[in-house]
């Protein structure tokens, strides 16, 4: 028997509220699919399940308040024979750990040594994130449409505030833990604004492309060249991602924010990146993220140039390594072969983990993302 | 189509992408995003609903023509090809 268990959402998410199964016992899965809906602070997330087998037991119902890391449901799963490494298994007998309790990372979900012992830790995250969790007695939180929930403790916070709370958990976090390095500079945008015009003239509505899309090929790109911009620092290590699953920072109506991912940003098309991101914003705001797409980022763009904004100083979202903030285009005089011209220009900051690279590698990345914007019908 | 129904139309469409616009609150004169949180990602979708509704293929240089809902409604008014009969 295996245990499905509410996933972390990211650093900033302590439980959820159970909303909807999509199953039920007796139902086949596959690998990916989406099993329940659940709802955070950042919305209704559909959180998918990394196995293939068939429900047994549904343990928690709808409108049911659930800690990360909680098992919401027992299933057979398909693989008959469980994959541990015999190092794994023996360390887990002597640890007194049932194997089948335990999330392997290693090829095709096979148990490792290090999944044992985090297992068995008081620092694995995920026993870190129960222990923080304080039960209370009524764990349902069922709000009402149209209703004002009434809180009847401190931790029962309306969306928006239990949203700030876990921002504030998460940056304070950030603040705390990774030495940042800051560094910016000047990008001019002239070519890509100049491309995107002949390019989206040719298009009709719906095929046009922003230069935001244009931002975070060129981001996907530089990683490439300096990938220690890119992945996570966790148990003291970095681990580098030949991936990129960039997450975007996107605001909420009503306030608050939210960071999906894309993924594979390198190897997109620029259209398939403007159908991806359009899809993302759209589901950020209109709900049913998938759980994936905020698990897996490993790196964070954030653009906050609409609101007239010409320069960002980041925040790393842990355990990620870095952040890219650009500013919003603005008209400038630059010096361009010797003589004063007006550019559209942005602003391009970076902060990046002093633990994984220092600031001449986080220069480099800059300067790459600059080179690789003047020469948008590449990207 | 006569203005008050381009109006009703394009209203609704604005709606759709933008839920938290109160319509009775909102100032028909001023650029929507000067007074909603209504970003490029909105206006476009506003703008793919309003190509789609109205049968209309407009070119990126038209955008500035559809920064308030009064704008848009003139901007429909010429483009639609169906004067309001008053007029």
């Amino acid at each position: 028997m295996s245990e499905f268990r509410l996933p972390s959402l990211g650093a900033d998410m302590e439980d959820a509220t159970l909303r909807e199964w999509f199953v039920k016992p007796g139902d086949k899965f596959k690998k990916g699919d989406i099993v329940v809906a659940v709802e955070t602070n950042k919305g209704i997330i559909d959180v998918e399940i990394y196995d293939a087998g068939t429900i047994e037991k549904i343990l928690v119902e709808p409108d049911t308040r659930v800690p990360v890391g909680a098992v919401l449901a027992n299933y057979v799963s398909d693989s008959t024979r469980m994959r541990i490494s015999p190092a794994a298994r023996r360390r887990a007998r002597e640890l007194g750990i049932d194997p089948v309790n335990i999330r392997g990372t290693g090829a095709d979900g096979a148990i490792t040594v290090e999944d044992v012992l985090a297992a068995a830790g008081p620092a694995a995250p995920s026993a870190e994130a129960t222990q923080a969790y304080k039960p209370e007695s009524s764990q349902e939180t069922r709000r009402e449409p149209g209703r004002e929930a009434k809180p009847s403790s401190a931790t029962e916070l309306e969306p928006a505030a239990g949203m700030r709370q876990a921002i504030a958990a998460a940056m304070t976090r950030a603040n705390k833990e990774i030495p940042h390095y800051y560094l910016s500079t000047s990008i001019d945008m002239t070519a890509v604004l100049h491309w995107l015009e002949q390019h989206n003239a040719r298009r009709p509505l719906p095929e046009r492309l922003v230069y935001a899309v244009l931002l975070l090929k060129a981001v996907a790109l530089a990683l490439r060249k300096v990938p220690e911009m890119n992945g996570f620092f966790t148990n003291g290590e970095t681990q580098v991602h030949a991936a990129a699953h960039i997450a975007v920072a996107i605001s909420l109506r009503g306030g608050g924010l939210v960071v999906p991912a894309l993924r594979d940003v390198q190897m997109s098309s620029l259209d398939k990146l403007m159908t991806d991101f359009s899809d993302l914003v759209n589901r950020a705001r209109g709900g049913h993220l998938r759980a994936s797409e905020l698990q897996d980022a490993t790196i964070t763009v954030t653009s906050l140039g609409e609101q007239g904004v010409e320069t960002v100083f980041p925040i790393i979202y842990p355990p990620q390594l870095a952040i890219v903030g650009f500013g919003s285009i603005v008209e400038r005089v630059r010096a361009v072969d010797g003589e004063p011209r007006v550019r559209s220009t942005i602003n391009a900051s970076l902060a990046a983990d002093h633990r994984a690279s220092d600031g001449h590698r986080g220069g480099l990345f800059l300067a790459e993302i600059d080179r690789l914007l003047q020469e948008p019908e590449k990207l | 189509m006569t203005e008050a129904e381009l109006r009703s139309r394009a209203l609704e469409k604005l709606l759709q992408v933008a839920p938290d616009i109160d319509p009775d609150a909102l100032d028909p004169q001023v650029p929507i995003r000067d007074q909603y949180d209504f970003d490029s990602m909105d206006f476009l979708n506003f703008a793919i609903a309003l190509a789609k509704e109205f049968q209309l293929n407009i070119p990126e240089s038209d955008y500035p023509h559809l920064q308030s809902l009064q704008d848009t409604v003139d901007y429909l008014v010429r483009h639609t090809g169906e004067q309001d009969v008053s007029s």
